[in-house]
């Protein structure tokens, strides 16, 4: 049974609904599920909580979601990548958790490991460490971290086979691997769908088990930008 | 050569030259970024917390828009990469696999604490991986200029701005001199090219110690 599906926007509409947590791969727009975004942007849904190392670039990945007015919940690290991210928090109109970088994946971590949260020295005495319980663990204190979980993934790997077994590609893995974990339905966007079989075994770096559904990439991040391709569906 | 090297890049010239021996390094956003092209040591291998050990420069012809480093500019992968999650990135560097981190800072305090990720009032809302280096790195180097752009003090007795960590840094290199931290104290160790004591005295309000190779001071 493949978990090929080739309606995205039909896929989206069942598996979305307002006030959802959704995780979303990516360093910036590299290895972002731009496929999945975009089609996100033709969904009416609303009151999004969305847990990504940044909100997109300004206008473009999750800055257009952002400005349709669909995300009322930033969870991430980096959000000074995109001005609008700043300019919305300033009028009240998004609500942001600000992680370091290391914690944020470390969450997503625990959430899809069955972990409840864990003890981190990152952070401890700073401003980000206001109001979270500290530990002291062998001399040295520790501030605790609750695990992340996400109704659903947005994923992006470089090949899937029918399977949806995953391999990444370079530095477009970052959170993917994570995300592909903690999340109720995972959507994984891939260039490349192989034959079962097609990937060495040695290779996957996400096993087919965490993934609900594969669909084909149709934009891609070239040298000169976020484009569109079109590539037969197996 | 007689090249002028600008100020950003004699910074970058110097904290080169303190990568010695085999080490693990971490290069932050912003003027560590020019840290490689001064480097001939082969025994350095750069890790960027996107999940790549192991970088080089990349020619333009060959730039892969997916292949790159903390400050998303285009890298070039080395003979003995690896490519890993941002979980996994991350424990090497809070794990203490990370022997130095080369770090930005907005503002120093005479204790060698940093501040380097947020101003207050201002739309920078962004800690990225600054705070786990911190914690984690066995040595961190602060590699900034040593005034801002409207000629402000940076290396203060107090941090106006949020701290990055309780823990001090570990030296600190600017355009005009090279401090070293110990036991939370400042030692000015060493004047940039034409710069005078007087002048890094007027340009730094922390508390220091003078310890200028082959003297003394105070």
């Amino acid at each position: 049974m493949s978990k090929i599906i080739k309606d995205v926007n039909q896929l989206l509409r069942e598996q979305l609904t307002d006030g959802q947590t959704i995780l979303v791969g990516g360093f910036g727009l590299i290895g972002a599920p731009l496929t999945l975004i975009e089609e996100l942007s033709n969904i009416d849904v609303s009151d999004l909580s969305i847990v990504s190392n940044n909100l997109g670039e300004k206008g473009k990945g999750l800055g257009k979601v952002l400005n349709q007015g669909k995300i009322s919940k930033g969870i991430g690290s980096y959000f000074t990548s995109n001005p609008d991210v700043g300019e919305r928090y300033q009028k009240g109109e998004i609500e942001l958790q600000l992680l370091p970088q290391g914690t944020l994946s470390e969450s997503i971590r625990a959430g899809g490991a069955g972990i409840g949260g864990y003890f981190t020295k990152t952070s401890v005495g700073t401003d980000l460490a206001k109001g979270k319980d500290i530990r002291v663990i062998y001399g040295e204190e520790y501030v605790f971290e609750p695990a992340i979980k996400g109704d659903v993934a947005f994923i992006k790997a470089y090949k899937a086979d029918q399977a949806g077994n995953l391999v990444y590609y370079k530095t477009a893995r970052n959170f993917n691997p994570l995300m592909a974990t903690a999340a109720k339905y995972v959507i994984a966007e891939v260039e490349h769908i192989v034959e079962d079989g097609e990937l060495d075994p040695e290779e996957i770096v996400t096993p087919h088990l965490f993934v609900d559904a594969i669909v084909q990439s149709r934009y891609i991040l070239t040298k000169e930008g976020v484009v569109p391709v079109e590539r037969e569906i197996v | 050569m007689n090249v002028k090297l600008s100020r950003n890049e004699l910074i970058a010239k110097r904290v080169a030259e303190e990568l010695e021996g085999r080490l693990i390094v971490n290069l932050g956003i912003g003027i560590p970024t020019l840290v490689p092209q001064y480097l001939d040591n082969p025994e350095v291998f750069l890790h960027t917390e996107n999940g790549m050990l192991g970088i080089d420069d990349v020619e333009e012809d060959n730039i892969d828009p997916n292949i790159v480093n903390a400050g998303k500019l285009p890298i070039a992968e080395t003979k003995n990469s690896s490519y890993f999650n941002s979980a996994e990135s991350f424990a090497m560097i809070r794990g203490g696999h990370v022997d130095v981190a080369v770090l930005g800072a907005l503002q120093v305090d005479e204790t060698g604490k940093i501040a380097n990720w947020a101003i207050p009032g201002k739309n920078i809302i962004g800690v990225g991986g600054a705070m786990d280096l911190l914690v984690g790195a066995k040595k961190i180097v602060v590699a900034m200029t040593h005034l801002t752009k409207k000629n402000q003090i940076k290396i203060k007795k107090q941090c106006e701005f949020p701290l990055t960590s309780t823990r001090p840094v570990d030296m600190i290199v600017t355009d005009y001199a090279v401090f070293r931290v110990k036991n939370e104290e400042l030692y000015l160790t060493e004047l940039m090219p034409g710069v005078t004591l007087e002048e890094v005295k007027e340009n730094t309000e922390a508390n220091f110690t003078v310890q200028l190779k082959g003297e003394e001071v105070y």
